[in-house]
């Protein structure tokens, strides 16, 4: 029995999540107030499921990138968010990063899922890291990095995650211009070749 | 040993090991027995499926999808289906989200069973091993009865499930949960009252709350830290928003959180029990009607290529919420974007507050605590600057097995 040993205590709790519950529409209200017409557009897309058609709510976003990070803060204010993973789209100009987030989670049937879309232009492709406010975003922002070439300004550990080391800089498995349609052909044929030799 | 000068040294575990059922590599600092810093390597099974899946129809992802982990081979198709259920405006029949129920919380046992048997193995108890996965066979038999198949049960399909519950279908699932309510007193005996069980795992790998919520824990591993989120309590799917799901936390059995291995252990404990309810109301109150909305694929998937949208389809696995995210641009069948989070993804990073402070001999049980599943995301060398040894597979485990028999005298 002697290994037992002291450690921190587990049910400390530093960050509150608000008692106070906003309706979806009452959280696009919060932050077309805020932030106006930096907000691109926001959609409330309702659905039901069941027998008893109970209702679960999808908010989509669009935001300027100019006030992601603003946002960002606004929303961790708010209520403490529950940040499930950043998705990325190349669409062609430019990429969408789609942040899903979730918010009022711990109250029976009274989730809201918040889906938050950032374009960065795919010249300049640069965004704010989120670490600061949410910790657990290091993962998805680190495979941003390497997955779509996006340049997370800030980020606490920007080595690979997910690629191998001898993977050739600079290609980006996401994107889908015909540069990387090539070099991953490329990939692929040497992997082949490989098989074939031996 | 004595040629050791510097006061810690690096233990790398992985990436195969015995502790971690798939490939994950772990770099630990340290300080004579004790874990001073850790850093994870992922990516040794990365096998490109997202990508792959962008160049297929979603039919065929549905089966893509359900291999991505050999263990959750439900969670996954149906955060799909739901993902592209939601962006394509498809509703799914009535009948058809209770049999998911059913299919997903009979998947949450075998998993939770097979868990608790590989952490007994990890602490040196292996006849709990034993007993533990020949509980895991009954349900593994029942999902075969009910799918044709163990594992990869290729149930689900967009807009609903593929393979019906018929009356006669129902005795042979009701004597099996007959078996797991007069077999449940003896497991959870077994793991929450044994001795040897409290001491290896009581105040062991503790994840605060805060910890857990900052760095965006989920599932069993966040519910024991006590922060309350579980997809199928917290929005309704499928059927579960008829169905009451209760946020199963440890101060439901005893009072209070601690957020270690022990409580983890209590939460998947209660969830066994909680889905056996599930699965029992979900077939009571099953109403009659289709199973899938749109049976002709062609014309399904014709539909498909016409909308333009975007959806996401959460789902709480055995490990935690799993998201999936499609978009489909109107003009191909394959869909532009497919983006697949799976559960340990999420359970990455709090790996690292639970395991600096332990002990070399606590890793496999504090890192199978998390119940990792690294394909939805052996030998151990250990190096310091002068001298290089290995410490293999065996040796590791013997290690956690003579810290439980030390414990035990």
């Amino acid at each position: 029995m002697a290994e037992k040993k002291t450690k921190k205590k587990a049910a400390e709790k530093t960050v509150e999540t608000s008692n106070k519950q906003l309706s979806p529409e009452e959280v696009v209200k919060y932050f077309k107030d805020k932030f106006d017409t930096k907000i691109k557009s926001a959609e409330i897309k309702k659905r039901v499921t069941g027998s008893k058609k109970k209702e679960f709510v999808n908010i989509w976003m669009k935001i300027d990138k100019s006030i992601f990070k603003n946002f960002i803060e606004h929303l961790c204010n708010l209520t403490y968010p529950h940040l499930a993973v950043c998705c990325g789209n190349d669409m062609g100009k430019e990429i969408e990063l789609v942040y899903n987030f979730s918010i009022y989670y711990g109250k029976h049937l009274q989730e809201i899922s918040l889906n938050v879309g950032v374009e960065v232009p795919k010249s300049k492709p640069e965004i704010e890291t989120i670490c600061d406010w949410i910790p657990g975003a290091l993962i998805t922002e680190r495979e941003k990095q390497e997955m779509l070439g996006i340049k997370v300004i800030g980020i606490p550990d920007s080595r690979r995650l997910f690629l191998p080391d001898d993977f050739p800089e600079n290609v980006y498995p996401w994107r889908k211009d015909e540069q990387t349609k090539k070099e991953i052909e490329k990939l692929y044929k040497n992997l082949h070749e490989g098989v074939k030799k031996k | 040993m004595s040629e050791i000068t510097k006061t810690t040294y690096q233990l790398p575990i992985g990436p195969i090991h015995p502790a971690l059922k798939e490939p994950v590599m772990f770099k630990f600092e340290i300080d004579g027995e004790k874990i001073v810093d850790v850093d994870i390597e992922l990516g040794h099974v990365h096998r490109a499926i997202e990508w792959t899946g962008m160049h297929r129809n979603p039919i065929q992802i549905i089966y893509l999808a359900e291999r991505i982990c050999g263990i959750c081979s439900f969670v996954h198709p149906m955060a799909f289906c739901r993902a592209v259920e939601n962006a394509c405006d498809i509703q799914v029949p009535e009948r058809a989200d209770y049999l998911r129920v059913v299919h997903g919380e009979l998947e949450r046992i075998a998993s939770h069973l097979l868990w608790a048997g590989v952490a007994a193995h990890e602490i040196g108890f292996d006849t709990v091993l034993f007993l533990t996965w020949e509980m895991r066979e009954k349900v593994l038999d029942l999902i075969e009865y009910l799918t044709g198949n163990r594992v990869t049960k290729a149930i689900l399909t967009i807009g609903g499930v593929r393979r019906d519950i018929k009356p006669e279908n129902i005795p042979k699932i009701k004597e099996t949960l007959k078996y797991f309510k007069d077999n449940y007193k003896k497991l959870s005996h077994v793991f929450l009252d044994d001795k040897t069980f409290k001491m290896r795992c009581m105040g062991c790998g503790i994840l605060t709350y805060d910890d857990a919520l900052k760095l965006c824990a989920v599932g069993p591993l966040a519910r024991a830290s006590g922060v309350k989120k579980d997809v199928r309590s917290d929005q309704p799917y499928a059927a579960y928003g008829d169905l009451d799901v209760d946020y199963m936390t440890p101060d439901k059995l005893t009072g209070e959180v601690n957020g270690d291995v022990y409580d983890r252990i209590i939460v998947r404990l209660l969830e066994v029990k909680q889905s056996i309810e599930l699965i029992e109301k979900a077939i009571d109150q099953m109403p009659s009607g289709d199973i899938v909305s749109e049976p002709k694929i062609p014309k399904l998937l014709n539909y498909i290529k016409k909308t333009a949208g975007e959806g996401i389809g959460r789902d709480e696995a055995p490990r935690g919420e799993v998201i999936h995210y499609v978009k489909f641009d109107g003009e191909n069948e394959n869909p532009f974007t497919w983006k697949v989070r799976a559960s340990t993804y999420a359970n990455v990073l709090p790996w690292i507050p639970m395991l600096k402070g332990e002990q070399i001999a606590d890793i496999p049980i504090v890192a199978a605590s998390t119940d990792p599943c690294m394909s939805c995301t052996n030998r151990v060398t250990v190096i310091d600057k002068n001298k290089k040894y290995m410490l293999d597979k065996e040796q590791l485990h013997k290690l956690s097995v003579e810290k439980t028999r030390r414990l035990m005298r």
